[in-house]
């Protein structure tokens, strides 16, 4: 019986174990390969040690932009997000009235594809036409050129990101469901205000869930690509402009390896990219045992 | 309704309202003539809906091409998705086999890796199939479990499952797939509706899949198409926004119809999941 399981349990797992080698194992191992080598698609790769890293770091004109600008975006975008999507789980943990219906359609703008967005906003953002900028104009202030600025560009970028808080907002409501809520109730009697109620019983029991939200808001926002893609199609400035503002770090890879066809160099950037993820990532841990609340050890 | 909640309410609302604009100014450009985008102002009612725009959008650039290649690969990957992963999700949580813990743990790690640092390899192979400028890169991964969010989520449902009822069905005699089949997966319809939708609404809203395999226009899925088409409308005039809004707006249309119909197995979905 349990051979027979063991056979059933390989035969299950089979598609899922064939892709795993051939999607991410094996391609895993040739990238490594192909970053230390010259290739275009055409000819065979030549191996040129650690030259592509070389070039990153110290030669190549946009790289460096392009982690100035991904870094930019990341420090922006994450906290302004989870900070609306805290508030607004915060809103709707309270009982009003038709709270389900409420978060439905909060999560909506979530929904829409990052495309859709980054097309809708840069009309939103135009300069002259833009919504955003008519209705700055109607209380007298005559706004940025933001898509068409180098400085306003990614600080639009930012702002628009902050409209796909959704998918953290639910995730803050299932973790505010948990929140203990006799602590709730004893703090209440003893008379603690509300903000204080908040930072002795909601804040340590949500801290988990921030941390969950926090890393990967940071792993999204420095694979940021198909807003920034969409954005700068949309704009007139072209892609990753004005100026190289909105050259993400992704979407530099993508000219690199689809454009250009260095596909060497983007291998190298693709594994430059993954050790900065997993080095965020540890710090995020390290740090994390600083203010993550551990109901274990209190 | 307590009285306090009034405030709160009045403020979910408002907070709604401003979140929403976005997409209500959307719908109203789209219905708008171009005229009007050309003069401004911030009306969110047409002064004359206009709802030839979209025929105009679809006209203009082969939308509902676009649309069919979207639904065609969305439905593959959906289908190859479900069946790669209700298999793998069930023996992950209810069979044991040596090694298959380690396959386990090497689908999980791939949710960390940037889909960035295999492209360029998987791109090689597609090249040497012969499979570029095909629909195959974007569909054939998925019926080969690269969905790890998708096999992980399904565990977690059918491991809550009582292990009773399929220990009867085993001593009766019955096969693991028959368990599968019969038993868990009727059993784990949630979690299946919510994968599903999850494996939809990523493949329909992907861009980088399409702008790295697909060429020519007539293959092109509809986030692609949009892009394109929001970056070769601009006129002497400016660009026809009214258009490109009716271009989002039916490119958004069947994600909102699925999310509405699926809405609340889908956001339980998310939370219990910790999923995007």
């Amino acid at each position: 019986m349990s051979r027979a399981q063991a056979r059933w349990c390989w035969l299950m797992i089979a598609p899922a174990t064939i892709g795993l080698l051939l999607f991410t194992v094996g391609p895993m191992l040739t990238s490594l390969w192909l970053s230390f080598t010259d290739y275009d698609v055409v000819s065979t790769p030549k191996f040129v040690g650690l030259a592509n890293y070389k070039y990153l770091l110290t030669a190549d004109p946009s790289f460096w932009v392009s982690v100035k600008v991904t870094a930019l975006y990341a420090i922006g975008s994450v906290p302004l997000g989870l900070f609306a999507a805290l508030m607004v789980a915060m809103l709707l943990n309270l009982d009003v009235p038709f709270r389900g219906a409420f978060r439905t359609l909060y999560y909506l703008p979530t929904l829409l594809p990052a495309t859709v967005s980054g097309v809708l906003w840069a009309w939103i953002f135009q300069p002259t036409d833009g919504a955003l900028n008519q209705l700055l104009l109607k209380v007298g202030v005559h706004g940025p050129a933001w898509t068409q600025s180098p400085s306003w560009a990614l600080p639009a970028l930012i702002l628009m990101s902050m409209w796909g808080f959704g998918g953290a907002m639910v995730i803050f409501l299932a973790g505010l469901q948990e929140s203990p809520r006799a602590l709730h109730e004893a703090a209440a009697l003893d008379g603690a205000t509300q903000w204080r109620r908040f930072w002795v019983v909601t804040w340590p029991a949500l801290t988990p869930t921030v941390f969950f939200n926090l890393t990967m808001g940071l792993i999204g926002a420095m694979k940021a690509f198909d807003q920034a893609f969409a954005f700068g199609q949309s704009n007139g400035a072209g892609v990753g402009g004005p100026a190289r503002s909105t050259l993400f770090y992704v979407l530099n890879l993508y000219t690199k390896a689809f454009e250009h066809f260095h596909m060497g160099l983007a291998s190298a950037m693709a594994w430059l990219l993954f050790a900065v993820i997993g080095l965020v990532t540890f710090i995020n841990f390290r740090l994390s045992k600083r203010w993550v609340y551990d109901e274990a050890t209190g | 309704m307590k009285a306090r909640l009034l405030p709160a309410l009045a403020i979910t609302f408002v907070g709604l309202l401003i979140c929403l604009a976005p997409l209500l100014w959307m719908l109203s450009t789209s219905l708008k003539p171009f005229e009007e985008i050309l003069k401004g102002g911030v009306s969110l009612i047409p002064s004359h809906p206009r709802v030839a725009n979209y025929s105009e959008a679809l006209h203009q650039f082969d939308f509902l091409r676009s649309f069919g290649n979207s639904v065609f690969v969305a439905v593959l990957t959906v289908l190859g998705t479900l069946a790669s992963s209700i298999p793998a999700g069930y023996a992950f949580a209810r069979l044991k086999a040596r090694g298959s813990n380690w396959v386990f743990i090497g689908l999980l790690a791939t949710l960390m890796l940037p889909g960035q640092i295999t492209i360029i390899p998987v791109f090689r192979v597609f090249a040497s199939l012969g499979m570029v400028d095909t629909y195959a890169p974007l569909i054939l991964p998925a019926w080969l479990g690269t969905n790890a969010f998708a096999i992980f989520l399904l565990r977690q449902f059918f491991r809550t499952l009582p292990e009773e009822t399929m220990e009867a069905a085993r001593l009766d005699g019955a096969s693991e797939g028959k368990i599968l089949v019969r038993i868990a997966v009727p059993l784990a319809k949630p979690a299946v509706v919510t994968v599903a939708v999850f494996a939809f609404l990523a493949s329909w809203n992907d861009l980088w899949g399409p702008l790295v395999y697909l060429h020519r226009q007539e293959r092109m899925t509809l986030p692609v198409a949009l892009v394109d088409f929001v970056g070769g409308a601009a006129t002497v005039q400016g660009t026809p926004w009214n258009l490109v809004m009716a271009a989002a707006v039916v490119t958004v249309l069947p994600a909102v119809i699925l999310f509405a119909v699926c809405q609340k197995s889908f956001v339980s979905g998310i939370a219990n999941t910790g999923l995007k």
